[in-house]
């Protein structure tokens, strides 16, 4: 825990070298008999990721605008495309309906396509493609035509990118029976949830944050193995706590664990929830926590209303967590606007620590 | 089903004819088609013999009566929702497959039982999806518009989404290296959608497997053509893309024209555009009488003159391939064949209410899936 908590606070851009080089210079050696476990961005656990599925299973393949010669927008296909090649790693033009298509087909034909949107925000352009043609064929195939496609890129705000770049889409895509939904927050989370996401047999929509790119997380020995994956569809507990369970998923899971060392030296423990899946939500890992702790605050970048907060308040109303809540369940989203630019703003537009802390104790009443 | 088994059947009901009366085969002349942006062009004769004649018009004339079938069922509601019906086109879905292997792929838009059929859907199958049986071909949970078989896409009911699908079914066909290409059809009315200008520049850049089929047939729901495109020479919408137009009534024009379309994808020159020029004697659809944007005259015009089952019959007739009576007894036993699917249709039960939750996810465990409200829930499995 302390680790994530410092990695946070030391946001640690790492440069082009980074990454597998230093991996091996950590194992070489210097730790002895204890395991190696080593700091590795969020890039490079998804480029790993995609380096060791690649590998594994010939019929795995990506494409998207800038993936392949330009080593991805965001560098997480860094030197992929030198490694496989042209038939492997594809740049597309930019025609996200079509290319989108596309992989949805090649999906139905026996391959299994990683289809990369530079932003989530253009996959609007081609949401038609994800919900109707990926999402709902196995259904109205009565099970005959599988489409196991990932689709996969930045999703949420970034940093000034300004409203038409900043839009969560976890809500919309979590909104379809048919897809499956991950949303990473660690490195982990990010390398076992991609792995997991391109095994899967079914459209995986993977929604990844741009900001936690460039932040590194201790990654212990087992998830560095080729075979490690994270469960789609299971919650993971970040911290252990008492008084009140923070729920969130992303970029606030950060948030919320900054949030809990502050509250622990007034002697409130959090226990802080990393819902890891939108869809299909782990309702019982949520219930469980709130049955213990009789308070329940969900955080989320995305727009409040019909969002994965209210979806959870919803879940934890019809549920036998209901009774064992002393207060209303509380939701912590993004603000009810567009994202505006200027960084006063834009920062006063997504729930901040001091929002946590605030809503904590407004919540326990102290 | 081996297509073929039908015409064994039809020789052992007519053994007591002369063989020696008909021909083995005939050559006939078929229309030149236009070219864009290609030298030569699929060839201005054809040979047919009687073998595969006789398989063309029983397959023509099924397809016919099932389309006629299914308009009757949903006139007595038996058939509910959207139902396209495709007589008039039989020579298109017909031709195409008698000029590809059933290892190459073929993606279509919502006009799709004649393709459900060619591309291996029994009859009682297809007529028991429309009416929403657990025999349907999709359990019931599919409909008019999405029908699947082996190699067959559907039956996709978004206008134009199945183009681009196409493509990345012929890029997994350039992936596996296997000489299979896929037919990707649409028709006038999504010819103008973007999507599939965007599926025309990937393909063509990575020189995708795909022939681009648009079935012109003149009307997008009840505009015409006119009044839907700045360029109706489909065909050549695909600018750098070589094309062919194709009368989509003839048989024999559509199967040497894919020949030719296929033959141009599978020695790795790239895609290829046809535009098929045929006509549906129904309207858009069944809550559509089709007569409100074009005459009574111009639909009987068509069938007098054009109609590919027609011109097919009359082919073979006056070229002693067959007879008018063999082509009656073929009549007979459609007829026979479609009355028995439409009694299965028409008698299967519903799906069971365990089926709604089935097949949400793949290779799954078993989960729950929510009803209506919390304290309704059905399992899924898939």
């Amino acid at each position: 825990m302390a680790a994530a908590a410092g990695a946070l606070r030391r946001l640690v851009r790492c440069g082009p070298q980074q990454g597998l080089g230093r991996r091996l210079q950590l194992r070489s050696g210097i730790h002895g008999s204890a395991p190696a476990a080593v700091q590795v961005t969020v890039r490079d656990a998804l480029n790993q990721a995609l380096d060791e599925e690649l590998e594994r299973d010939e019929r795995v393949f990506l494409l998207g605008e800038e993936v392949a010669q330009y080593d991805g927008a965001y560098k997480i296909s860094r030197g992929l495309w030198k490694k496989y090649g042209d038939k492997r790693i594809i740049d597309t033009p930019i025609s996200e309906m079509g290319f989108t298509g596309i992989a949805v087909g090649a999906a139905m034909a026996g391959l299994r396509p990683i289809c990369e949107f530079m932003t989530f925000n253009f996959s609007m352009q081609a949401i038609d493609q994800v919900i109707n043609s990926a999402g709902k064929t196995l259904y109205m195939s009565a099970g005959m035509v599988p489409v196991p496609v990932v689709f996969r890129g930045p999703n949420g705000a970034s940093a000034g990118v300004g409203a038409q770049h900043s839009q969560c889409f976890a809500a919309w895509y979590g909104h379809c029976p048919g897809l499956k939904v991950v949303s990473p927050w660690s490195s982990e989370d990010a390398k076992g949830l991609l792995k997991a996401s391109v095994r899967d047999d079914n459209p995986v929509v993977m929604l990844e944050n741009e900001l936690m790119y460039g932040v590194p997380f201790e990654m212990s020995e087992e998830v560095q193995s080729k075979d490690f994956l994270v469960p789609i569809g299971k919650a993971k507990i970040e911290r252990q706590g008492t008084h009140v369970t923070l729920v969130s998923h992303s970029r606030s899971v950060g948030h919320c664990l900054e949030a809990a060392a502050v509250l622990v030296k007034e002697g409130v423990e959090c226990e802080v929830i990393n819902l890891r899946t939108i869809r299909p939500m782990d309702v019982e890992s949520i219930e469980a926590s709130v049955v213990k702790t009789n308070h329940l605050i969900t955080v989320e970048g995305g727009w409040p209303q019909f969002g994965v907060g209210a979806e959870i308040c919803a879940r934890i109303m019809e549920g036998p967590a209901f009774n064992y809540l002393d207060a209303p369940a509380v939701r912590l989203t993004g603000a009810d606007v567009p994202m505006p630019y200027a960084k006063i703003l834009e920062e006063n537009c997504l729930p901040q620590v001091k929002d946590i802390i605030f809503a904590v104790k407004k919540v326990l009443n102290i | 089903f081996d297509a073929l088994d039908s015409f064994r059947v039809s020789r052992v009901v007519v053994a007591s004819r002369n063989y020696a009366d008909f021909a083995s085969e005939a050559t006939f002349d078929i229309k030149k088609c236009d070219l864009h942006r290609l030298e030569e062009g699929p060839p201005v004769t054809a040979v047919l013999t009687r073998e595969e004649g006789l398989h063309y018009y029983r397959t023509m004339q099924t397809i016919r009566r099932m389309e006629l079938k299914s308009d009757q069922l949903y006139k007595q509601k038996i058939i509910r929702g959207f139902c396209h019906l495709y007589d008039g086109q039989e020579a298109c879905c017909v031709g195409l497959e008698a000029a590809i292997n059933p290892t190459d792929h073929l993606i279509t838009a919502y006009r799709a039982h004649g393709y459900a059929y060619t591309r291996g859907t029994a009859v009682r199958e297809i007529l028991a999806e429309l009416t929403g049986r657990k025999g349907g071909c999709a359990k019931g949970k599919g409909g008019s518009m999405h029908m699947y078989a082996h190699n067959f896409y559907g039956g996709n009911g978004i206008v134009g989404a199945q183009v681009p699908l196409g493509a990345g079914i012929a890029l997994a066909c350039k992936y596996f290296g296997k000489d299979e290409i896929c037919l990707t059809l649409y028709g006038d009315g999504a010819a103008n959608q973007g999507q599939i200008f965007e599926t025309y520049n990937m393909a063509a850049l990575w020189k995708l497997p795909c022939i681009f089929i648009c079935e012109n047939n003149r009307y997008g729901m009840g505009t015409s053509v006119e009044r839907a495109a700045a360029s109706t020479d489909y065909y050549k919408r695909g600018d750098y893309i070589p094309g062919i137009r194709v009368d989509g009534m003839d048989i024999l024009c559509v199967r040497e024209a894919t020949k030719f379309a296929a033959e141009h994808c599978r020695s790795g020159k790239g895609p290829m555009l046809m535009e098929l020029q045929t006509y549906r004697y129904h309207g858009h659809s069944m809550s559509d009488p089709g007569i409100s944007y074009r005459t009574r005259e111009e639909i009987q015009e068509v069938r007098s003159k054009s109609d590919p089952i027609t011109l097919l019959k009359d082919r073979m007739v006056n070229n002693s391939l067959s007879s008018v009576e063999e082509l009656k007894e073929i009549d007979v036993e459609v007829r026979k064949e479609i009355e028995e699917a439409a009694q299965f249709a028409t008698t299967d039960p519903e799906p069971p209410l365990e089926e709604l939750g089935n097949h949400i996810y793949k290779n799954e465990p078993p989960f729950e899936v929510r009803g209506p409200s919390q304290w309704i829930k059905y399992k899924s499995v898939g």
